[in-house]
């Protein structure tokens, strides 16, 4: 699966941190959100697995931009959130 | 669901506790301490002793009143050291004796 | 987790030279380089690529496509480094940068992450509410009509911002346009006066 820009995604609602040790770089406040894939930034080896020594497979990683309105329901219209978050993390909207 | 209860403690956008905390937003120059750590750090990044991602790692598994207690760089020297004795680089016992002997 | 990791810091650091040094792995001679090579880069650099971006048009093409090629370009050195994504402020939307997970920072080209962006209190009020915190902390107002766009850097880039070129400054040299960018106008927190 590969996501083109303006894909409409949808960070997965996962909480791997409430259950095992775990090293992940999908902020909280993401996660269960829909956001818009701005751009594929490269493949990078999986941190999840770096983290513990494992060998880590190369996977996408994209920018996603957030409502910030959305993400905190504070009334700050037109604002936004850019995130990096790899491709395991998304799935489409 | 309150993903704020969820989320690991080192995971900080947005968290109500420092919402109204001021910043800090004067300059503090780095100590010869920071800079020893720092420096370490990337060296054994470098030669593929540690990577940034396991001193991360070893830094969230800080307990939480720990993490907010250290300072930055104390953080740092005490996941590179939980990294060094989990990979066997260095030994409990080697550590013991050069903490005595420190 | 051993208790030995409680030992009070400076001491920790100090057994861990020892034992590196004496295993070969990180000499004390090592670690001066290290330290010595780091100390280097300064938010001057980064100033530099924004200057220079001012200016030349082709540069600031190849700064906001890549921004490791452009840090090259003027002797920045960038090997070894993360990529380098370069955020360009317009009339119409404004970046700010922050890592709310630990404390990611384009050291290659600006040094040393300052305090305030690794406090707990920055990557907290950064992603949440950052028109209050720049307003409040640096007295950085963000006019109603500009988008705010908050840059979480989680993953593998490392992010700048390319500041707009301040009025005032018609016919500015490079060297005399870099002097007025501060570190902070190229994380987003500052806007550049002339």
């Amino acid at each position: 699966m590969s996501f083109a820009p303006g894909t409409q995604v949808r960070v997965k609602d996962d909480w791997p941190e409430a259950h095992r040790p775990v090293h992940i770089r999908t902020p909280y406040y993401v996660r269960g959100q829909a956001g818009t894939v701005l751009r594929h930034l490269g493949d990078f080896p999986n941190p999840e697995d770096l983290a513990f020594a494992r060998p880590a497979e190369r996977r996408p990683l994209y920018h996603v931009l957030f409502s910030q309105d959305a993400v905190w329901h504070e009334d700050h219209p037109g604002d936004e959130l850019l995130v990096e978050i790899f491709e395991h993390w998304l799935e489409p909207a | 669901m309150d993903k704020e209860a969820l989320r690991s403690h080192h995971d900080l956008g947005g968290i109500p506790k420092y919402m109204c905390e001021p910043v800090d937003t004067e300059p503090h120059g780095l100590t010869d301490f920071d800079k020893e750590v720092d420096a370490l750090r990337q060296i054994l990044g470098a030669k593929q002793v540690m990577s940034v991602d396991e001193l991360r790692r070893g830094i969230e598994a800080i307990p939480e009143a720990e993490y907010h207690r250290l300072s930055y760089y104390r953080r740092w020297i005490r996941s590179i050291t939980d990294n060094l004795l989990t990979k066997g680089v260095i030994t409990e016992a080697e550590l013991r004796a050069a903490l005595e002997g420190a | 987790m051993s208790t030995l990791l409680e030992a009070d810091s400076e001491k920790l650091l100090a057994a861990v030279r020892g034992l590196l040094a004496r295993k070969g792995i990180a000499s004390h001679a090592e670690i001066s380089e290290r330290i010595a090579i780091t100390d280097q880069a300064n938010p001057g650099q980064g100033a530099r690529m924004v200057a220079k971006a001012w200016i030349d048009p082709a540069y600031r093409t190849l700064m906001l496509s890549d921004g490791a090629k452009a840090a090259e370009a003027i002797g920045i050195p960038m090997r070894g480094m993360p990529p380098l994504g370069v955020l360009e402020n317009t009339p119409e939307l404004h970046n700010l940068v922050v890592c709310t997970l630990c404390s990611c920072y384009p050291r290659a080209v600006l040094g040393y992450p300052p305090f305030w962006y690794k406090s707990a209190a920055y990557r907290a009020r950064a992603v949440r509410d950052p028109r209050g915190m720049l307003a409040e902390e640096w007295q950085t107002v963000i006019p109603a009509e500009i988008k705010l766009r908050v840059v979480d850097s989680t993953a593998d880039y490392r992010w700048m911002v390319l500041p707009q070129r301040p009025a005032g400054t018609d016919g500015w040299g490079e060297t005399q346009l870099a002097a007025i960018v501060r570190e902070g106008d190229m994380i987003g927190v500052t806007i550049p006066r002339a």
